[in-house]
């Protein structure tokens, strides 16, 4: 019974501040309401409209834009880096790791600041473009085609660093016979990844794709400092539209409904995700 | 011989691959402190080195952006947060690692959820009943939902840990008449001392960088925190190059010195699995 007293008040602030504001969006979610007068009950009618308006739609298939640039991107690339190294000791990779997670514990308000510099008229993807003999200016965040992949991009800087260190280190704890047995077998380097490396970085990988995922779906600090959703609406995430709609156009219920559809989503991914990656072949 | 060659060329390409991700990395933030030393009207966009370093834009962004109320702000949330959800969270990781108790798999999975959740889907009511009660713009309101937020997190990195004390230290504890609220703070705690820190490194880190919840439910510019302060001052100077990028130096600066001596442990936590 001791248990519950060391249990109370971790219990008493997350039924406060995390349980009850929940169940109380899940509520809103159902309500027309500015946030001043008192609401009226609409029923599903805000979920309905996530449904049949193209712009809400829209949000999520950004979401899915930057899944690709956050999660798909990165791991294949760290992927490709770790089976080209695989299991061997890399001296100074304490060194690497400290450096590559830098970007990690650095407020994302300040990688927007530095990123706008880089996407500036004059900055270095634009040096780079001249560098690689295409004098293109591109105004990349406020441009509709651009403006959403170069959101992306910052993730996939962001994001890579993580996932090479994660591959990196699981690569390492991979029973070095096996690879000694491929070897052995005359297997192929695509067969040594596919059958050794792979199925040895299981758990790395349910790490890697959920917080990628989870970082892509969330997504909310980038794209209020660098664009707010624009130009026009071409980089507008649902986390966004929740804060938009819920504390400036003042339709609390229909950002609670978003705020409810993205909670569900990013909960059945990551139970997904969790199910997969503990499924033995 | 050939063998020995393609081994030293595979650990050069190696190196080579690693050293330009570090580059990478760090270049959006190394062209950050460049052009936080330019003079001010000279500023670039691009990367370049300055001919003369000017530090001036350091004092300008102080004054400016109001950051000696920022970074106090910023640093009682913080030191507020870290202790009060480390101590709940190993309070509770205690009872979920050490104890049977009915009810036990029902409230873990309501912890559980806590660790899943985006914070969109609570920010809405938080904001709303915060404001209600009177607790938007004051540090409690920011405080007290950020400590809730990262206790599950805290929950299950302290019952794994607990769970993987060797019972016989428990035991002879027990045994020696040691009730459980010393065994706890005796035995248990000073065995995770690694852990513990890893979790304080976290909840810093977070709790520093945090930005809807401080965006939100903070916006008095007394109780304002870095980040969000830094965002308005974004707003408001994205000509004023040199001075906006100081102002980001001044922001990152408390995280950086915290990183470089913790960053084991950051990057420990952080890859532990779970999804903040």
């Amino acid at each position: 019974m001791v248990a519950y007293l060391y249990l109370a008040p971790a219990l008493i602030l997350i039924s406060l501040f995390v349980l009850f504001p929940l169940l109380h969006t899940v509520y809103l979610s159902f309500f027309r309401w500015d946030g001043v007068t008192v609401g009226t009950w609409v029923g599903m009618r805000n979920y309905q409209q996530i449904v049949d308006d193209p712009q809400l739609r829209a949000l999520f298939a950004h979401s899915l834009v930057l899944v690709l640039f956050y999660a798909v991107l990165p791991i294949m690339f760290a992927l490709l880096i770790t089976a080209l190294f695989a299991r061997r000791t890399i001296r100074g990779m304490t060194f690497y790791r400290a450096v590559l997670f830098v970007p990690q514990a650095v407020s994302l308000v300040v990688v927007a600041v530095a990123w706008q510099w880089v996407y500036a008229a004059s900055g270095v993807a634009n040096q780079f473009l001249g560098f690689l003999g295409l004098n293109r200016h591109i105004a990349w965040l406020g441009d509709f085609n651009w403006a959403l992949p170069a959101i992306g991009l910052i993730g996939s800087w962001l994001l890579t660093g993580l996932c090479l260190v994660l591959f990196l280190s699981g690569v390492q704890k991979i029973d070095a016979e096996l690879y000694e047995a491929a070897r052995m077998d005359g297997a192929s380097a695509w067969h040594e990844f596919r059958h050794v490396t792979l199925p040895g970085l299981r758990a790395e990988l349910s790490v890697a794709v959920t917080l990628t995922v989870v970082a892509a779906l969330k997504s909310f600090d980038l794209v209020y400092v660098l664009t707010k959703g624009g130009p026009g609406t071409s980089t507008s995430v649902p986390g966004l539209e929740i804060f938009e709609r819920a504390f400036i156009r003042q339709q609390v219920g229909s950002a609670a409904s978003l705020g409810v559809v993205l909670t569900l989503l990013i909960l059945s991914v990551t139970i997904l995700i969790d199910r997969l990656s503990k499924d033995p072949q | 011989m050939t063998a020995v060659k393609a081994r030293a060329l595979r650990s050069g390409a190696t190196h080579a691959i690693l050293l330009l991700f570090s580059f990478l990395a760090l270049l959006p933030f190394v062209s950050i402190l460049l052009i936080s030393v330019y003079p001010a009207d000279q500023a670039p966009s691009g990367l370049a080195l300055p001919h003369s370093i000017d530090l001036a834009n350091y004092s300008r962004a102080w004054q400016a952006g109001n950051f000696a109320t920022l970074l106090r702000s910023s640093t009682i949330v913080a030191v507020c947060v870290v202790t009060l959800a480390s101590v709940l969270c190993i309070l509770s990781g205690y009872a979920f690692g050490t104890m049977n108790f009915p009810g036990k798999s029902v409230l873990f999975i309501l912890f559980l959820l806590g660790l899943l959740l985006p914070f969109e889907a609570v920010i809405i009511p938080l904001y709303y009943d915060e404001r209600s009660v009177g607790l938007t713009n004051t540090y409690a309101g920011l405080i007290l939902p950020e400590a809730a937020l990262f206790l599950s997190f805290g929950t299950f990195w302290m019952r794994a840990h607990f769970l993987s004390t060797p019972r016989p230290l428990v035991e002879a504890a027990r045994l020696d008449g040691s009730n459980s609220w010393s065994t706890l703070w005796r035995i248990l705690v000073p065995n995770a001392r690694a852990p513990i820190s890893a979790m304080l490194v976290l909840f810093f880190i977070w709790s520093w960088n945090e930005f809807l919840l401080a965006l939100v439910l903070a916006q008095d510019p007394q109780v304002q925190t870095a980040p969000a302060g830094l965002s308005f001052f974004f707003g408001e100077h994205t000509t004023d190059t040199s001075t906006l990028a100081a102002a980001a130096v001044i922001v990152t600066t408390p995280v950086l010195i915290v990183y470089v001596f913790l960053q084991r442990r950051f990057i420990q936590g952080v890859t532990s699995g779970s999804v903040r």
